[in-house]
């Protein structure tokens, strides 16, 4: 298989590619030709990992066994886990696997040499990734080719973790559809990083964006590690309507030799905003735009470059929680227009 | 939280007369005074229009305008909910209480005859405004028309033998009469749209809260606001008329040194471009001068026309503008771009066609009847008001002149029936070459309530009185002077309030902080210095013109789509309205922080 088998740009992908690069990916390939910033980078897709999984099976069989055990009995998933997580861990991959991957991590990192993220992006035969959002693992700061290759199969494996397995197995998913797909991508370097609604996660409100962010990498935020400050801005008026700044007390940082640790913020700048207000008026309008690219509500990631003060998104997918409870219309066309005014006039409950 | 007694208004049976006060008391109508019946019902003071004591003479406003009110809601358009607005008042301040209906048959009744009433004003909204634009321009001309009063020593000769057949002194009382009932009659041309143009843009305000939970109130009075409202008017001619003076040479006269008098002198004096420009003046004083400082519900709050000081002091600052290349017109096209792409892209927000087709229907109808809420208020408010009140002033004069007391301003401490009865008191003396008696009866009693009303001022009074209501669902009060249910919690809570923090509505978004000027009448104006935050009554477009000098506005009256906050969003100016009692509770000189955005006031000392 060439390289375009087991490997895809970003420029190259989009959602359609779901069943071959996973939610993440497809999602990372469909922002960027949108035209919205995103670090560059390639997907490793399933073709890989099936190929893999191919030798694996070869030896002993693999899938057959997840899709025996009972979810119920955390004991023997456990301890299934246990045993695949080694055995895909402990192997390595074919040659024209690990060549193909290397090239392309070379022509990512040909201008300079820098730290990249390694995520999984799991999928299904239908692509019902978002299903699966935040079961597997996502490695930040891996800083060569052998580390990458190594987290690669790190992430395989965390197809094999207790709470997937027990997920998909309870959600009645065919082992064989399974497959995932990881995304190799420059790591930002961030100053700043958080998540953003595109509606409100209060009131499920369309008109306004909630965004919270923090110091450092988002993992921070995302992880509940940190209280982040938080901002309510009109979406399509600019207007700041809630601006809670707060005490800042930890953010996450590279650790030299990879991977990122806790340290503690520095204490002038624990109680100042991580965010200007021409920054979150940037990031509105990118929010704007990925909504309007999608024709739905997002929930995104997104993270300020500490060197260029560029803004890039690390992730968006479709906002669930309010999207699944669309309500009834808050009205609709009367003959008479003048009907409405009853609301005001006739004896409603105002 | 610890359970205290339930909470209580006082009743008005508890509230006394301040001591000494009680004859002045005495003036205000039998009909507005409490009665042991009031305790039963639930009363608010009405601080939003009448913020200060009011004199004797200045309440025919309170009455003109509850008549005309309650007639609109209970008997012309019969709304189903609500009648009209009851008032009572003591210590010169107005309680107002609303008359609910709330038997379901008696609303269903009155639902049918509102159909038939209100839904005909709606679909016939553009002629039937029309004709109110000419109705209300006949009546202001015929103010215009009235005598000045006067009693000369004998009767002109040309009446004489022009057989008239009346006399000077039965001229004085038709005058008067056609004075009053021309101001009652204003009242009614008031109110003939208003509840059903207010209703209609709350169907809008409604809708929007609905389908967008967090939506700012501003944001949703930008999209209703007109753009060429009359409100802009005036401050329109101001930037007019500096750009006149430039192109006319005649710009250096404005050098802020000269009163409006000496420069309109200096002017006449001064050849071709100097009438030239005067007579640009007289264009845009008529009628566009013709607004007054504050709401025009006290006879104190001036018009333009009647000082010049006020638009003049803004003149040399818009000059400067226009000779540094400022155009100074209102980009009347990009704001009606930029209101039409923000109800675009809201409209985008809605999920279903369903709520973008009852979206559009309310839109629609908001702008259809806006028009009229934004423009009566020039017409009625500041236009008729001035010339009334005007026209009483030479009454005043007239009975002044007559030893009926020594200022030309203290007829505003008789009520409109004293000073008929002064009036025929003048005209019966007048005819039979006897004094009048009135020179002995009003110089204490105006005295008396001159002390009154000052010492009214010094007390505060409580915001409401008697049962507190379950709920608040009449439509008036609710529209007219936005109180629900959680305005009265805020009021008993009152006490528990952080003492720093003022609470109004959020007018004009951003936050800025600065020192408080207090400018209660014009003549203050002239201490506010660059950047800082003028804290008044009310403001309306005659403040637009020193919007350029200060950093931010905190008002006692007006809500979020008042003309304080329309103005205030007009000119980007930080503004936080209907703070009650800003005027009182901030100190000239305090530093303070206002968040527009959020409707707070905060002393920073």
């Amino acid at each position: 298989m060439s390289d375009s088998g087991f490997v895809g740009w970003f420029a190259e992908l989009g959602l359609a590619d779901r069943p071959q690069v996973g939610g993440k990916g497809g999602s990372l390939g469909e922002l960027q030709r949108a035209g919205i910033a995103v670090p560059p980078g390639f997907v490793i897709k399933t073709a890989a990992f099936e190929q893999f999984l191919a030798a694996l099976e070869r030896e002993a069989p693999l899938r057959a066994r997840v899709a025996a055990v009972d979810p119920d009995d955390l004991a023997a998933v456990t301890e299934l886990s246990q045993q695949l997580r080694a055995r895909v861990h402990g192997t390595a991959l074919p040659a024209p696997l690990s060549a193909a991957i290397a090239r392309a991590y070379g022509q990512l990192n040909a201008r300079q040499q820098a730290a990249v993220a390694v995520r999984s992006s799991a999928t299904t035969e239908d692509a019902a990734d978002a299903s699966f959002a935040g079961l597997q693992d996502t490695y930040l700061w891996v800083q060569s080719l052998e580390q990458t290759l190594d987290r690669v199969r790190s992430c395989w494996g965390s197809l094999y973790s207790v709470e997937s397995m027990t997920y998909r197995r309870r959600h009645g998913f065919a082992e064989t559809d399974v497959a995932m797909a990881v995304v190799v991508q420059t790591m930002v370097d961030a100053r700043t990083a958080g998540v953003m609604f595109t509606r409100s996660p209060l009131t499920g409100d369309r008109s306004v964006m909630a965004i919270e962010g923090s110091w450092g990498l988002g993992s921070a935020v995302v992880g509940g590690d940190v209280t982040p400050d938080r901002w309510v801005i009109g979406k399509i008026t600019g207007e700041i309507s809630v601006r809670e700044i707060s005490d800042k007390q930890i953010c996450h940082a590279p650790r030299s030799g990879g991977g990122i640790e806790s340290v503690a913020v520095p204490q002038a700048r624990r109680q100042a905003a991580c965010m200007s207000d021409e920054e979150l008026q940037a990031l509105r309008m990118i929010g704007r735009k990925v909504e309007r690219h999608y024709g739905r509500p997002q929930d995104i990631e997104w993270a300020v470059d500490r060197h260029s003060g560029a803004i890039l998104l690390l992730q968006s997918r479709p906002e669930t929680v309010w999207s699944a409870k669309e309500a009834v219309p808050v009205d609709r066309a009367v003959a008479d227009p003048s009907l409405h005014v009853l609301k005001i006039f006739g004896g409603g409950n105002r | 939280m610890s359970q205290s007694k339930p909470k209580q208004f006082p009743l008005p049976s508890s509230l006394k007369v301040v001591a000494g006060t009680e004859s002045a008391q005495a003036a205000y109508p039998y009909y507005t005074q409490f009665e042991p019946a009031d305790d039963q019902r639930f009363w608010f003071y009405n601080s939003m229009h009448f913020p200060e004591p009011m004199s004797a003479f200045d309440m025919v406003t309170a009455e003109a305008a509850y008549c005309a009110l309650g007639a609109s809601n209970t008997r012309v358009h019969c709304l189903p909910t609500t009648l009209g607005i009851d008032h009572r008042i003591i210590n010169g301040r107005v309680y107002i209480g609303g008359n609910a209906v709330t038997d379901p048959q008696e609303i269903a009744r009155r639902l049918e005859e509102f159909k038939q009433r209100a839904f005909y004003y709606y679909a016939n909204w553009e002629r039937l405004y029309s004709q109110w634009r000419e109705k209300m321009m006949a009546l202001i001309n015929q103010a215009q028309q009235l005598p000045k009063p006067e009693l000369p020593e004998f009767e002109p000769l040309a009446n004489v033998h022009a057989g008239l057949g009346v006399a000077a002194n039965h001229r004085l009382l038709d005058t008067y009469q056609k004075t009053l009932e021309g101001y009652y009659r204003m009242w009614h041309h008031h109110f003939e749209f208003l509840l059903l143009g207010y209703g209609a843009y709350l169907t809008f305000f409604d809708f929007c809260k609905k389908a967008f939970p967090e939506i700012t109130d501003q944001t949703i009075a930008r999209m209703v606001a007109g753009i060429e409202a009359e409100i802009f008017r005036p401050d329109d001619e101001l930037r007019r008329l500096a750009r006149c003076a430039v192109e006319l040479g005649v710009d250096s006269q404005f050098n802020g040194k000269l009163s409006a008098d000496q420069l309109i002198d200096t002017l006449r004096m001064s050849g071709e471009p100097g009438h030239a420009w005067l007579k640009e003046l007289e264009t845009s004083r008529h009628p566009w001068f013709n607004i007054n400082v504050g709401d025009g519900f006290y006879h104190y709050h001036r018009a333009w026309n009647d000082d010049l000081s006020m638009p003049f002091a803004s003149l040399p600052d818009y000059i400067e503008r226009v000779k540094a290349g400022e155009s100074l017109e209102r980009p009347v096209g990009k704001l009606l771009a930029e209101r039409q792409q923000l109800i675009e892209d809201y409209r985008e927000l809605l999920t279903t066609d369903d709520e973008r087709a009852a979206y559009d229907q309310m839109i629609t109808l908001a702008h259809r009847v806006f028009p009229y809420v934004e423009g009566h208020k020039f017409y009625c408010e500041h236009w008729y008001t001035n010339l009334f009140f005007n026209k009483i002033r030479e009454f005043g004069a007239l009975l002044a002149q007559n030893g009926f007391f020594p200022d030309t301003e203290d007829v505003f401490h008789l009520t409109h029936y004293e000073l008929e009865s002064a009036i025929i008191d003048l005209m019966t003396a007048w005819s039979n070459g006897s004094a009048p008696r009135g020179p002995a009866r009003w110089p204490q009693v105006v005295a008396q309530r001159r002390a009154a009303i000052r010492e009214w001022a010094k007390h505060e009074t409580p915001p409401a009185l008697g049962a507190v209501p379950d709920v608040i669902d009449d439509p008036a009060i609710v529209m007219l002077w936005g109180i629900t249910r959680e305005t009265l919690d805020s009021w008993l809570s009152g006490s528990e309030q952080d003492p720093n923090e003022l609470r109004g509505f959020a007018a004009c978004r951003g936050v800025v902080e600065g020192t408080a000027r207090i400018v209660k009448s014009v003549d203050e104006i002239s201490r506010l210095q660059k950047g800082d935050i003028l804290v008044c009554q009310v403001t309306n477009p005659t403040w637009a013109p020193i919007f350029g000098k200060i950093s931010a506005a905190v008002s006692d009256i007006g809500g979020s789509m008042s003309h304080a906050a329309i103005v205030a969003r007009e000119y980007g100016l930080p503004a936080v309205v209907g703070t009650g009692n800003g005027t009182s509770r901030i100190k000239d000189g305090q530093r303070i922080r206002v968040d527009g955005g959020r409707g707070v006031v905060t002393i920073l000392h």
